[in-house]
């Protein structure tokens, strides 16, 4: 994903709540001082039922819950922001929701400061993987040709 | 959406808790009153001993029919899905609990869900802002030593209607009546009488 | 009958911190980190967190840690937890088809688009204990290889075009049952099966499992396609009015294919059991595969002539916290039914030796 390519709020939320707090962190920071804001909803966890599909497309069923973590928050200019992710790292789930108020304010800092390193990030660690699953792809090759 | 989303309980889970006893309380002595302070900044038209009630029982799992007032203002039902992500449900037979701000707009109960014998426990509890007009009433059943007489806020025709709902048990609706500041339950099993 | 009795309080709290000492061991050496068994033990921790029924790895680390590597009581602490903490919604149904493929193979179609990815497995493994593992050597990096742009669809929607294999069924508006909110009450739907195998003992279904292939309700299985890896799971936000993403989630899908030689309605065609786990679980999702299919015997109109294919045996025995709170209730003080039963048995044996004396006598 490109600067140039506007991105909407769930691509920023996804991006967020892919990160890795330690990185999450570190991009916020370059960011500037943390805003003036007060809080909606404390940061908190809870659970969120994962459903799959019978037979992958089918009928929804439930899986089983996974731990979630969300807050909420409000610039002093007005913004609203809410974080949510997986896990119980509640400070991760605030830094989104900061972040998300702010890309409203400022999308385009906020994209270029943080998404963007984020989502590069992202998809080198994803074509790496993918690489190292690559490997274990099996060529088949005919050992006995038959008469065609 | 709307300034009012910031308005949930100041101590979330002692406030609810607290709440959650008073209800409890209030079902077990059916029309004694209970102390519940309502929220500081519900957002209107919900009255704030209703906010209170709503923050304490509703979520996601629990289907809620607004009456007419609620359900056209926007930023009630913003702050409904910010605070307790509870569904809004259009019929009333499939809602776990109703808000009703208007008492005088309260549809027929038996258009509530009724529960099953099975599964009594699936029906509608009412939560309904008292009226201004108070109705002169002997209560009897479980939860009362002998009688009881107590002034209910609750609008004339409750009093007939009440008596369909009692012959349904164990199905039927419960209903908690919130005024200013305080709740009394008015559980399916409480027979009503005139006097 | 119950008589409360008093005592053994002292002796609990200082079996607790004995328990305590034992679970730490030798104080010279370094205590295990969380980290370490969410990166060193991660079949460990994946299997705790499919039995435990909450995605969570650093929680089922540490339950492990907790529970001394006991498994079942690690999951069961999962499922303790899990009761503590407010659901905030129910997500998005996840997309097995939109996938990070970390593994995925199939055992009935040789070349399938995506091809065969055998992944992190020990399948080819020579089963040799290693005992360089003993030291902590250098290990290799990877292999990597340019991955190829092709999509890998589900196995069973490359032969579905034919109706040779049956489709993924009708997707219902009403939502799915939920045995966590609701009591199970049999017949159960095929969703609600589903729920409970996911969360199911993998040995328990395992030797199901293994039962159908050994001839109790034969099925001839044969594995259409296993797939392991990474998801994104969704949240509709009411305060957001739209979706997001959450994370992700690993998980495990095992699609099995089988004979059905149809019936009056439906011409012969391939039947399929499904497998979803959470983390990489391979064993578990095939076993799950294997018992799904058996259970649908009422749905084809097979005869029900073995364990696997009795739902109520199946779904009711499954739950190995279920099973391990009532197997183990037996340890708890039943002093008083025992005093009742030996007070029964003495008398019956005084009856029966003056039955045989008068028996003597005559």
């Amino acid at each position: 994903m490109s600067a140039t390519t506007a991105m909407t709020r769930a691509d920023a939320l996804r991006l967020l709540a892919l990160a890795e707090p330690t990185r999450l962190d570190a991009v916020m920071q370059s960011l500037g001082p943390e805003p003036a804001h007060e809080v909606l909803r404390p940061a908190e966890t809870g659970l969120v039922m994962v459903q799959g599909r019978v037979g992958g497309g089918g009928g929804a069923f439930n899986l089983g819950e996974a731990s979630v973590s969300r807050a909420s928050v409000r610039l002093k200019t007005g913004e609203e922001g809410h974080g949510y992710c997986l896990g119980r790292d509640s400070g991760k789930a605030r830094q989104i929701a900061l972040c998300d108020a702010l890309f409203q304010r400022d999308p385009a800092s906020v994209t270029s400061t943080v998404l963007v390193p984020l989502a590069t990030e992202l998809a080198a660690a994803d074509a790496r993987r993918r690489a190292e699953t690559a490997a274990t792809q099996v060529d088949f090759f005919t050992l006995v040709r038959g008469d065609d | 959406m709307a300034a009012a989303l910031a308005q949930g309980f100041a101590d979330p889970v002692l406030d609810a808790q607290q709440a959650f006893r008073a209800v409890l309380m209030a079902l077990a002595e059916p029309g004694a009153p209970r102390a519940l302070p309502g929220l500081a900044h519900a957002p209107p038209p919900l009255p704030p001993v209703l906010a209170a009630l709503a923050l304490t029982l509703l979520d996601h799992e629990t289907p809620v029919w607004l009456d007419r007032p609620l359900a056209d203002s926007n930023a009630m039902k913003s702050w409904l899905a910010f605070q307790c992500g509870a569904p809004l449900s259009d019929d009333p037979a499939r809602a776990a609990f109703a808000l009703i701000a208007e008492p005088a707009g309260l549809p027929p109960l038996a258009l509530f869900a009724q529960g099953t014998d099975a599964f009594p426990d699936r029906s509608t509890t009412i939560l309904i802002a008292a009226t201004p007009t108070r109705q002169s009433l002997t209560l009897t059943g479980p939860g009362i030593d002998g009688s009881r007489k107590a002034d209910l806020p609750i609008r004339p025709s409750l009093v007939a209607e009440w008596a369909e709902n009692r012959a349904l048990f164990p199905r039927g609706v419960d209903v908690v009546i919130a005024g200013a500041g305080e709740i009394i339950g008015l559980p399916r099993t409480t027979r009503l009488a005139r006097g | 009958m119950y008589v409360a009795v008093k005592g053994g309080e002292a002796a609990i709290a200082n079996a607790h911190r004995l328990l305590a000492d034992r679970r730490r061991g030798d104080r010279s050496l370094p205590a295990i980190g969380i980290e370490q068994i969410v990166n060193q033990l991660g079949l460990a921790v994946d299997r705790v967190m499919g039995e435990g029924s909450l995605y969570d790895r650093e929680l089922a680390a540490l339950a492990i840690t907790q529970a001394r590597g006991d498994m079942i009581e690690a999951i069961f602490l999962v499922r303790a937890y899990r009761t503590t903490l407010p659901r905030f919604g129910i997500s998005v149904p996840i997309d097995t088809a939109a996938m990070e493929i970390e593994r995925r193979i199939s055992a009935s179609f040789k070349d399938l688009p995506g091809g065969q990815v055998l992944g992190p497995t020990f399948d080819y493994t020579h089963r040799l204990i290693d005992p360089a593992l003993a030291e902590d050597l250098p290990v290799d990096a990877p292999l990597t290889r340019e991955a190829p742009e092709t999509a890998s669809p589900r196995v069973t929607d490359l032969l579905a075009g034919e109706g040779l294999i049956e489709p993924d069924g009708v997707v219902s508006s009403e939502p799915p049952g939920d045995l966590t909110r609701e009591p199970l009450e049999f017949p159960l739907s095929r969703e609600l099966r589903l729920q409970a195998l996911a969360r199911g003992d993998e040995g328990f279904l395992l030797a199901l499992g293994y039962s159908t292939q050994r001839g109790y309700a034969r099925t001839h299985p044969f594995a259409g396609e296993i797939r392991i890896g990474e998801v994104e799971v969704r949240l509709f936000v009411p305060e957001l009015g739209f979706e997001v993403v959450l994370g992700r989630v690993r998980v495990t899908e095992c699609q099995m294919v089988n004979q059905f030689h149809g019936n009056a309605e439906t011409p012969p065609q391939f039947t399929r059991g499904y497998g979803l786990v959470f983390g990489q679980a391979e064993r578990k999702a095939m076993s799950m595969a294997l018992c799904d299919r058996a259970l649908r015997a009422r749905e084809f109109g097979e005869d029900i002539v073995a364990p696997a294919q009795d739902e109520e045996f199946v779904i009711s025995h499954s739950d190995n916290v279920q099973a391990t709170g009532f197997v183990e209730h037996l340890k708890l003080p039943h002093y008083v039914d025992f005093q009742a039963e030996l007070d029964l048995v003495r008398r019956l044996r005084a009856e029966h030796a003056s039955e045989r004396k008068r028996e003597a006598a005559e």
